[in-house]
């Protein structure tokens, strides 16, 4: 690769003489590069930016790097790699490999912090012409924290060839952190102009260090302004930040709540173990992620189907071995499903470990989408919340528009008459308690990548369900959609000045105060199934 | 004498009081007389874990009494017995004095090492004993009341009632975990010396404080008797079966449920303020939701709407737990668990009601 460059290089010096005058001047940068003298090196590393060599990022990256040495008998500079005692050499014009040699018989190319420095910002000029817009984007926010009248200089030139908008869009917060320092007071107030709502923090930074000595009333008053309109956009990001915090940690209660929406909302079965279901759901999905290591994220998606069979199954199992023997006995459920959840933790515990377990993120889970400098959505929580929703509208499509919803329907309206009408109310109780359960099972293949998978996962949550559910309404699944949003995003409305432990607390006590002016919920059930 | 006019008709009132009488006598005698050779001797440690058991027994008692009686389950008992604890925990706290590991004549290590600088203001009178007791009863009291008269007044019943009750220990949980509440956090109050003057590790205070747990689970015990035999636990036996048509005969159901709630609550806080200088530890653990519902489960192991049966369910349960997490820890929650359901599904009243029902056949 590097011989193509060279090749490239020689055939280009050979085209055009402007070009190898630079080449040579590169050369005997290269040999200033030798010399002890700090001074020298300085000089020669800015001659070396400047000539356009293709190798001069090269030199100057692996001078930064301490991988530029002196051949002490031949009085060449080589890079040179560490190769167990040894050193990898590769000439630095032809790219040749020189063989290996020991240490001793190497000389390295000093540098010192400010040395550094300048390598630092050379190399970053000489990424503003890299070809991926990525680099080039990165290379100008590097310079941003010193920019200086050379710096903004060069930023100017480059902004005429720039093609990608959001480079330029930098380019122009860098020219103009320049501009803002200008004698010109038409620069700066240009300067003001583009910096205005300008999200930045060295915008806000300049602009302010602007106000403490600027003598010119109307750009006092543009740079008032510019403040200002940053202050107004950065209080919106952060308070569409708490609103996606809110509504993200809102899908996840909902997903925990709407399988006991089912269960305790509408066949009224208090389920203690609803948080022993959700955990069983994360470790399925630990397990599968254990048996197919490689595919994190297939593994992901296989464990949503295999969540709802395994929590549905446990929860059939649990409807028919315990909770239908005391349907009408409410507290009795409550104690004996209490006492299911006890045996479920531990056996996670004995079974798999006492310690919390790792469930791995797949990639397209993690990273970002930027919306601007202070605000990001996170992926993970964007998908939770669409999960959340695709979830939600499932549900309600099965309540509704299949017959096994209609039947659920009516076995928790009018048990008798739906016995009467032919419909098979011990096989439909065992269906809509899987069906709860299963849901509680997804719920935890959302929750492993969110937060610990462990033993007491499910503990938390059951209360935390129990408050969505009672705080939207019982059997009523709109409730329990806005119950748990609600309670999502005034959480962390509360947050910030309450701390997350005291947002919680007022959290459960504003419930309990609550249910003392509507005991039946938000969304209270009308008629006769209200009796229940 | 009144005493044994409420226990008239009790046969296992009777019997539990002479129970208690007899090892509040023999188990003392038994660790100062029998040599500790012998198989009979009872060591510090079994009285104290002994003791340790009846101040659970008194909270069994407690719950029973609105679970049995009332009919409210409460899910959030283990909160007036952690705040009793908490009172107590304070006034020892205070007895350390400078004898701490930093020394300060007035702040608990723990702020010491939090860095406070003076005593906050719900510590002071702490360092009275009788400042301490009286906040033992009134602080379980008056939080039971303050929860009852907004709860029962807006006919929050059932499982409603219990989640509320469950919302409640957990919120105090997560405060309590807080070390901004200046309650020691996580760790809670430990390290204590001395009651009253009296070393906490020597044989005589234990003993004394074993007899004093058995008089308060035989006080309590009368107590609760005495509300359930009376005019006033009919009608709230009355409540607990038809809520609705006491009220309509003219009952104000809210105030006998807050009553009786609230003598409730601070039997509770008295159990745990007797709890904790025995174990020597009060901390937030004590408030999780798990605790409180492992009360509810003696009670239904010993048979509720006997009082005695709370008793013997705390009792039993308890001992069963110390010897199954001695001899295999893993055991014990599956136990529990299944205790839960066997004693739901099969044995709903409990061992009391197993006597009970052999009498009647």
């Amino acid at each position: 690769m590097t011989r193509i460059f060279f090749i490239i290089t020689l055939l280009l010096s050979f085209v055009n003489p402007l070009q190898a005058d630079t080449a040579s001047d590169f050369d005997s940068a290269l040999q200033l590069l030798k010399q002890k003298n700090y001074a020298l090196k300085s000089d020669a590393i800015k001659t070396i930016a400047a000539s356009g060599n293709p190798q001069a990022r090269a030199v100057l990256d692996a001078m930064l790097n301490g991988g530029l040495f002196i051949r002490k008998k031949e009085k060449d500079l080589v890079f040179a790699q560490k190769r167990g005692s040894n050193y990898q050499l590769t000439a630095v014009l032809s790219g040749e490999d020189l063989g290996q040699l020991k240490k001793r018989k190497l000389k390295k190319v000093g540098i010192n912090n400010t040395l550094r420095g300048e390598l630092r910002s050379a190399l970053a000029l000489l990424s503003l012409n890299n070809p991926d817009p990525e680099k080039r984007l990165e290379a100008v926010n590097n310079m941003l924290g010193n920019i200086d009248a050379g710096r903004a200089a060069t930023l100017r030139d480059s902004l005429e060839n720039e093609s990608d908008s959001s480079v330029q869009e930098v380019m122009r917060l860098g020219i103009a952190l320049s501009d803002i320092t200008s004698d010109d007071i038409n620069t700066r107030k240009r300067a003001i102009t583009v910096l205005h709502g300008n999200l930045h923090p060295t915008a806000w930074n300049s602009l302010t260090t602007l106000m403490a000595k600027e003598m010119d009333d109307g750009a006092r008053n543009a740079a008032k302004e510019a403040l200002h309109s940053i202050d107004v956009k950065r209080q919106m990001s952060s308070i569409a930040e708490t609103l996606f915090f809110g509504i993200s940690l809102g899908s996840v209660l909902v997903l925990a709540a709407i399988g006991l929406a089912i269960t305790f909302g509408v066949m009224g079965v208090i389920n203690m173990a609803h948080g022993e279901l959700i955990m069983l759901g994360a470790y399925t999905t630990y397990l599968v992620q254990v048996i197919m290591p490689d595919n994190p994220g297939t593994a992901l998606l296989l464990s949503i189907p295999l969540a709802f069979v395994v929590s549905g199954g446990v929860g059939i199992l649990i409807e028919r071995g315990v909770i239908r023997f005391l349907y009408g006995r409410p507290l009795e459920t409550l104690l004996a499903t209490f006492g299911v959840s006890l045996i479920l933790q531990q056996l996670v515990r004995v079974v798999i470990s006492p310690q919390n377990v790792p469930v791995t993120n797949p990639e397209w889970m993690s990273g970002s989408i930027e919306i601007n400098s202070v605000l990001s959505l996170t992926l993970n929580r964007l998908y939770i919340i669409a999960f959340c929703l695709l979830v939600f509208a499932a549900l309600f499509f099965i309540l509704k528009k299949t017959s096994l919803g209609l039947q659920v329907r009516a076995v928790a309206q009018n048990r008798a008459m739906a016995r009467a009408m032919g419909v098979r109310s011990e096989r439909v109780d065992a269906l809509t308690f899987g069906l709860g359960s299963g849901i509680a099972g997804i719920a935890g293949v959302a929750l492993s990548q969110l937060t610990n998978v462990g033993p007491n996962l499910g503990q938390s949550y059951t209360i935390d369900s129990f408050m969505v559910v009672v705080f939207g309404g019982v059997g009523n699944l709109w409730g329990t959609l806005v119950a748990g949003m609600t309670l999502g995003i005034a959480n962390k409305v509360m947050e910030p000045w309450a701390g997350a432990v005291l947002a919680k607390i007022l959290i459960l006590v504003f419930i309990i105060l609550f249910i003392q002016k509507r005991p039946r919920g938000l969304f209270p059930q009308k008629g006769r199934a209200a009796e229940g | 004498m009144g005493v044994f006019r409420i226990l008239k008709d009790d046969r296992g009132g009777q019997m539990l009081l002479l129970f208690l009488s007899i090892i509040t006598v023999l188990i003392p005698l038994l660790h100062l007389l029998v040599p500790e050779s012998s198989p009979f001797h009872v060591t510090t440690y079994g009285i104290t874990l002994f003791g340790k058991y009846l101040t659970y027994a008194l909270l069994a008692v407690a719950v029973d009494l609105v679970w049995g009686y009332l009919g409210i389950l409460s899910l959030g008992h283990g909160a007036f017995f952690a705040l009793g604890g908490y009172a107590m925990g304070m006034y020892l706290m205070r007895q350390v004095g400078d004898r701490g590991v930093y020394g300060d004549p007035l702040l608990p290590d723990f702020m010491v090492f939090l860095d406070w600088k003076e005593l906050p203001w719900f510590w002071l009178g702490f360092d009275m004993f009788w400042f301490a007791m009286l906040m033992v009863a009134l602080i379980p009291g008056v939080l039971a009341f303050i929860f009852g008269w907004l709860t029962f007044r807006s006919r929050v019943t059932g499982v409603y009632l219990s989640i509320m009750t469950q919302a409640l220990t957990y919120a105090l949980l997560l405060a309590f975990f807080r070390n901004e509440m200046g309650f020691g956090g996580n760790n809670g109050l430990t390290d204590f010396k001395d009651i009253l003057g009296f070393n906490l590790q020597d044989d005589t205070t234990r003993i004394a404080l074993f007899i004093a747990s058995a008089v308060a689970l035989a006080f309590g015990y009368l107590v609760c008797r005495w509300i359930v035999s009376s005019k006033l636990g009919r009608v709230t036996v009355a409540i607990r079966d038809a809520e609705d048509r006491t009220r309509f005969i003219g009952y104000r159901v809210e105030y006998f449920k807050l009553w009786v709630f609230t003598v409730s609550a601070v039997l509770a806080g008295i159990a745990g303020a007797l709890y904790v200088p025995q174990v020597g530890i009060i901390n937030p653990g004590e408030f999780s939701p798990l605790n409180s519902i492992e009360i509810v489960i003696w009670v239904a192991i010993g048979g509720r709407y006997t009082l005695y049966g709370a008793v013997i369910g705390a009792l039993l349960v308890n001992y069963a737990k110390t010897l199954l997490t001695g001899i295999m820890p893993d055991a014990w929650l599956f136990a529990l668990g299944g205790m839960f359901i066997l004693i739901t599904l099969f044995l709903p009243h409990g061992i009391a009601g197993l006597f009970r029902r052999e009498k009647q056949a």
